[in-house]
């Protein structure tokens, strides 16, 4: 079983709630898919043997001793990446998007291509199974691409050494990362808080995953920072179907178990938050 | 601070507090008559009129070009799939079957060129919205929204960023992470606020956000809230560092309660609208001197 935790909004407490599933059984594989921002492997400091590159896309260079200043290639981009300075033609890094036409179309082919390979795929052992995550490189794109690499591999480790689940850290927002993330998994658990930024964020997360037709749960993080609004997060639930599987109190636990490197169930299982954590947790895999 | 001057709000942590120091700086500028501009730049989740109300003074859609393909024209050669560098077009010879996915496509029109046989138009496909509220006579919210279902949020936050040419102060509300949504937000701004916590992921995020500021060049100080949970370890990294500490925020639940009824810290205490006048004072001090 897949297991995606999401949240539209950051800082909600996804990678918190995923640690903690994480390290309620003996053998899981834990994916972390936030891949702009991983933080999993910090509390976990996983041993991998295994490391991949991953090419994110492709950049423009413009050939100075080739290039005449014909300022054709300026014309044919539509990102605005090419600008003349100082009788110059130059690619303005943060704006190439990489879609190479102006080396095509370039009659003195002065401009070449150079791959952007900086990210990384890493996969390896920790404390309660397998754990497989990528790290995208600053200012770099396709992280839809990355994540779906990163969850091929973990789909491939579960299926050969028999794991039965998969838990899946994702990313925030609800764009191409989010969508790679979460389409095809067999459950997906929303990570809200009860603020007026959460209750919208959770709207347009529950658009996303009504559009793909997911089994889709919803817990509701620090519910007793303001118990009106988590009624009205709960009331919306309702009206959409939607389930609400657990609501956590804010608890400075949590902050401490990650400041020391453990899950919350691990630093402190016998605490009320731990308790509330695996019964929300039962709630998922019996779906 | 010359006219024209942008702000950018960011982290690389998302949930760490810019949205809450984007609109409470914003607040009390607007409240001195400044001609100023807030742009929620978090086009997939935006959040900062959850915050401000303004009468709407104008919506402007934004589109991108995607190809159409007619097939009446087309000699399935394959030309434009080999063009196209972001597998936008699936093509098969044998059966002729030839299709744009539109999702995938970044509108770059590389295939509009390689095409021979005019079999390729363009047509205009809904990305997001930007639209303008004005918060008073001299300051107005515009909000970059994509639309569900959208694959990036890069084009909407551009469009958003350029309608604030009328304006003498701009704060950016960044996207969180640090790959492109972030950049394209951060490459226009004179300065850089990194809203942080301090707790290891806070750090960590914090750490790769000024690796990547420093490689753009960009001048930037740090924010830290919620002080009071988590640990040290930010402080010894900013001192290590050399990185202005702008502002520190406490972990209070007077902040966390008017936060998530989406109301405004700083017109609800007074000594809050009075560090965030001070911390705009600071970010200029330090602005300047990095400017030295």
């Amino acid at each position: 079983m897949e297991i995606a935790i999401i949240s539209g909004k950051g800082g909600t407490g996804k990678s918190s709630i995923s640690a903690a599933f994480a390290t309620l059984q003996n053998e899981i594989v834990l994916t972390d898919c936030d891949v702009d921002a991983a933080n999993l492997y910090l509390l976990f400091n996983p041993v991998c043997g295994e490391e991949y590159a991953f090419v994110s896309g492709q950049k423009a260079v413009i050939n100075q001793e080739k290039c005449d200043s014909c300022g054709v290639c300026i014309d044919y981009c539509r990102f605005d990446a090419i600008v003349e300075k100082d009788h110059k033609i130059t690619v303005l890094e943060t704006l190439c998007d990489g879609c190479v036409l102006c080396s095509r179309i370039c009659p003195r082919e002065a401009i070449c291509i150079v791959n952007e390979d900086k990210s990384r795929m890493y996969a390896g052992y920790f404390q309660n199974g397998r754990m497989v995550y990528g790290r995208l490189a600053p200012g770099e794109e396709n992280s839809g691409r990355l994540v779906n690499l990163v969850r091929e591999k973990a789909k491939q480790i579960a299926k050969e050494s028999g794991i039965p689940n998969i838990i899946i850290d994702g990313p925030p927002g609800i764009g191409c990362p989010v969508i790679s993330t979460i389409t095809g998994v067999d459950a997906v658990v929303i990570v809200t808080e009860p603020t007026m930024s959460g209750l919208h964020d959770l709207k347009r997360t529950l658009e996303i995953t009504a559009g793909f037709k997911l089994h889709t749960s919803v817990i509701i993080n620090k519910f007793d920072i303001n118990t009106d609004m988590t009624s009205r997060i709960e009331t919306y639930c309702y009206q959409n179907g939607i389930q609400v599987i657990g609501k956590l109190p804010f608890d400075p636990l949590i902050v401490e178990a990650m400041v020391n490197c453990q899950s919350i169930t691990d630093y402190a299982p016998d605490s009320d938050i731990s308790k509330l954590i695996r019964n929300t947790y039962s709630k998922i895999i019996t779906v | 601070m010359n006219s024209k001057t942008k702000i950018a709000i960011a982290s690389g942590k998302g949930g760490t507090g810019k949205t809450f120091i984007s609109t409470n700086l914003f607040n009390v500028l607007q409240k001195r008559d400044f001609n100023i501009a807030l742009v929620d730049c978090d086009a997939e989740e935006p959040n900062d009129r959850e915050f401000l109300s303004g009468e709407l003074q104008y919506t402007h859609k934004v589109t991108q070009k995607v190809p159409v393909i007619d097939e009446s024209k087309c000699t399935y050669c394959g030309k434009c799939k080999e063009y196209c560098n972001y597998n936008a077009i699936f093509f098969l010879k044998d059966t002729k079957m030839i299709k744009v996915l539109d999702e995938l496509c970044h509108g770059c029109g590389a295939c509009s060129v390689a095409c021979n046989d005019n079999a390729i138009i363009e047509k205009d496909d809904l990305l997001g919205s930007v639209s303008q509220y004005g918060v008073s006579t001299n300051s107005a919210l515009i909000e970059a929204r994509m639309n569900v279902g959208v694959y990036s949020p890069v084009n909407v936050i551009k469009h958003a960023i350029k309608e604030t040419v009328g304006f003498d102060l701009v704060l950016l509300d960044s996207p969180p992470g640090t790959s492109c949504p972030f950049i394209q937000t951060v490459a226009t701004a004179d300065y850089v606020v990194l809203v942080t916590e301090p707790t290891p992921f806070g750090l960590s995020d914090l750490m790769q956000s000024v690796d990547t500021l420093k490689s753009m060049g960009k001048s930037y100080g740090v924010i830290i809230n919620r002080a009071g949970l988590g640990n040290n370890d930010i402080y010894d990294y900013l001192q290590l560092e050399n990185i202005p500490l702008l502002m520190t925020v406490p972990f209070d639940k007077r902040i966390a309660v008017s936060y998530s009824n989406g109301e405004l810290l700083t017109n609800l205490y007074p000594d809050w609208d009075v560090k965030f006048n001070q911390l705009y004072d600071t970010i200029i001090e330090q602005y300047g001197n990095s400017n030295n």
